[in-house]
């Protein structure tokens, strides 16, 4: 029952700040949509080519706005030393990161699902496509925002940190981005896509069920600096 | 009855069985330090024997391949170094628990000199992968899965060392390489079930299916001596690296003053 509520003070808590400092919901939103419009301006227009490549260009924007995004997600408890009331906390520190994560996805990777369909629409996929899109955005972007999570628990203690992060984090995104994009493409050419979409539900289980451990030990390793 | 067993306890304290007196010792630097100088040369022999006899079984008695001709031989190189530069990942993550659960500072260092070796054998995999990959496929490098999961794989290493040189306080960053190699280890089953996963380019498993081997016989047994001294000189090089690491963290210590002072004298 005490667990029950800090889990859900740390969630309303880390919802609020977000929802006070709005630029931190808009900045991924506007780094995705821009990522996204660099591609057919550097590629071309034509609607066949935007039409094969869209899935990828989805999911590689949505992993590098969930990179961006990332990187506060600690950054300014460590300054001030909420995280460190928070490792000394009695309740166990794996729940109270899954709720702080949670919130991340909640207010960094939720406005972007809700943006999706707008820039689908605008590479040219169909409905149905667009629907598995938002599926597997659905089903990856926790496990981006979960693994995210670890490399920066471990990154947060350092000043400058971004390459690192990106170093440590982008090589363990990429089975996320493999089926997400692969799923799409499959949908796009009318196929069943039930197998990416069971792979990256598993990998979102696994992601729920064992990155917490992981982010709790190095934000202990990052707070005892 | 309470008694008994807190007697029964302390007996068992004071006589630790074989295994738990090994793993203790094991943890001593000083100890450590001499039975791997020890054990150095003869690693060297076993070393030279193994690479000179695969080497030779390789690029002289094996018969040619009948499709690629000579190339084929590059294999003696690339399969050993792809082999170690996973076998390398699984040593540096289970000695990363190992120092996680029992702070073993040796585990720590073992740890932390595996992963330069590691990113070495993937780089020459890599290499050695597109030396073959240019008469064969006709291009350097193919967007094939393995040849991908191992790039992925180099960039693990990277990561590792980068996070372990940019954390000032070497215990300190010791557990954090622990943490990433363990998150890390997730990918090796992905590497190695990508053959299954995406059917690519790249030849399916030749040597592990037991059952019927497609590899003739005098091609397998210099391969398998290459594999044995890839992993001899992992176990030199590892056991270098891990000397060098702990002669500099316990520099303040009596028995490294003693070390520098005989080499001296």
């Amino acid at each position: 029952m005490h667990i029950a509520k800090a889990f859900l003070s740390v969630l309303k808590r880390d919802v609020t700040v977000a929802f006070r400092h709005r630029n931190e919901i808009f900045n991924p939103l506007l780094f995705f949509s821009l990522v996204t419009l660099l591609f057919p301006l550097g590629i071309g227009p034509s609607p066949k080519l935007l039409q094969t490549i869209a899935p990828g260009i989805l999911w590689v924007a949505a992993l590098l706005a969930a990179l961006l995004a990332a990187d506060n997600l600690f950054r300014s408890d460590y300054e001030d030393g909420t995280l460190e009331q928070l490792v000394l906390s009695p309740q166990p520190l794996s729940l109270m990161v899954t709720a702080k994560v949670l919130a991340h996805w909640l207010v960094s990777a939720v406005p972007l699902l809700l943006l999706t369909p707008l820039l689908a629409v605008s590479f040219g996929l169909d409905a149905p496509t667009i629907g598995v899109a938002l599926l597997t955005l659905l089903l990856g972007t926790p496990v981006l925002s979960f693994v995210g999570a670890i490399g920066v628990a471990l990154t947060v203690s350092l000043k400058r940190s971004g390459m690192l992060l990106a170093l440590l984090v982008l090589p363990l995104y990429v089975p996320v981005l493999i089926f997400g994009s692969n799923a799409i493409d499959t949908a796009a050419s009318g196929l069943p896509v039930n197998g990416q979409l069971y792979l990256l539900a598993a990998m979102l289980v696994l992601a729920v069920t064992l990155a917490p451990l992981a982010i709790a030990a190095a934000l202990k390793m990052s707070v005892s600096q | 009855m309470n008694s008994n067993a807190s007697h029964v306890n302390s007996v068992a304290m004071k006589n630790p069985g074989f295994f738990t007196r090994w793993f203790h010792r094991m943890a001593s630097p000083v100890w450590f330090y001499q039975i791997s100088g020890k054990l150095l040369p003869w690693l060297w022999v076993l070393f030279a024997v193994l690479l000179v006899t695969g080497l030779y079984g390789g690029l002289v008695t094996a018969p040619a391949d009948y499709q690629q001709g000579d190339s084929f031989r590059i294999i003696y190189v690339h399969v050993p170094a792809a082999w170690m530069s996973m076998f390398v990942y699984m040593v540096m993550a289970v000695s990363g628990a190992i120092a996680l659960i029992w702070r073993m500072k040796l585990a720590e260092m073992v740890m932390v000199s595996c992963a330069p070796i590691g990113a070495g054998f993937t780089f020459i995999a890599l290499v050695t992968g597109s030396l073959w990959g240019k008469p064969m496929w006709g291009a350097w490098w193919v967007w094939d899965a393995r040849l991908t999961a191992e790039l992925i794989l180099l960039f693990l290493y990277l990561g590792v060392i980068g996070l372990y040189s940019a954390i000032e306080d070497k215990r300190m960053a010791s557990r954090a390489v622990a943490i990433l190699a363990l998150v890390g280890i997730v990918n090796i089953p992905i590497i190695h079930y990508s053959v299954e996963w995406w059917n690519t380019l790249h030849q399916g498993a030749t040597v592990t299916k037991f059952d019927k081997p497609s590899i003739h016989i005098d091609m397998l047994i210099p391969l398998l001596l290459m594999a044995g001294a890839f992993k001899v000189f992992f176990a030199i090089s590892l056991l270098l690296r891990t000397r060098n690491e702990l002669l500099e963290r316990e520099l303040p210590r009596q028995w490294v003053k003693q070390l520098v002072e005989e080499k001296d004298g």
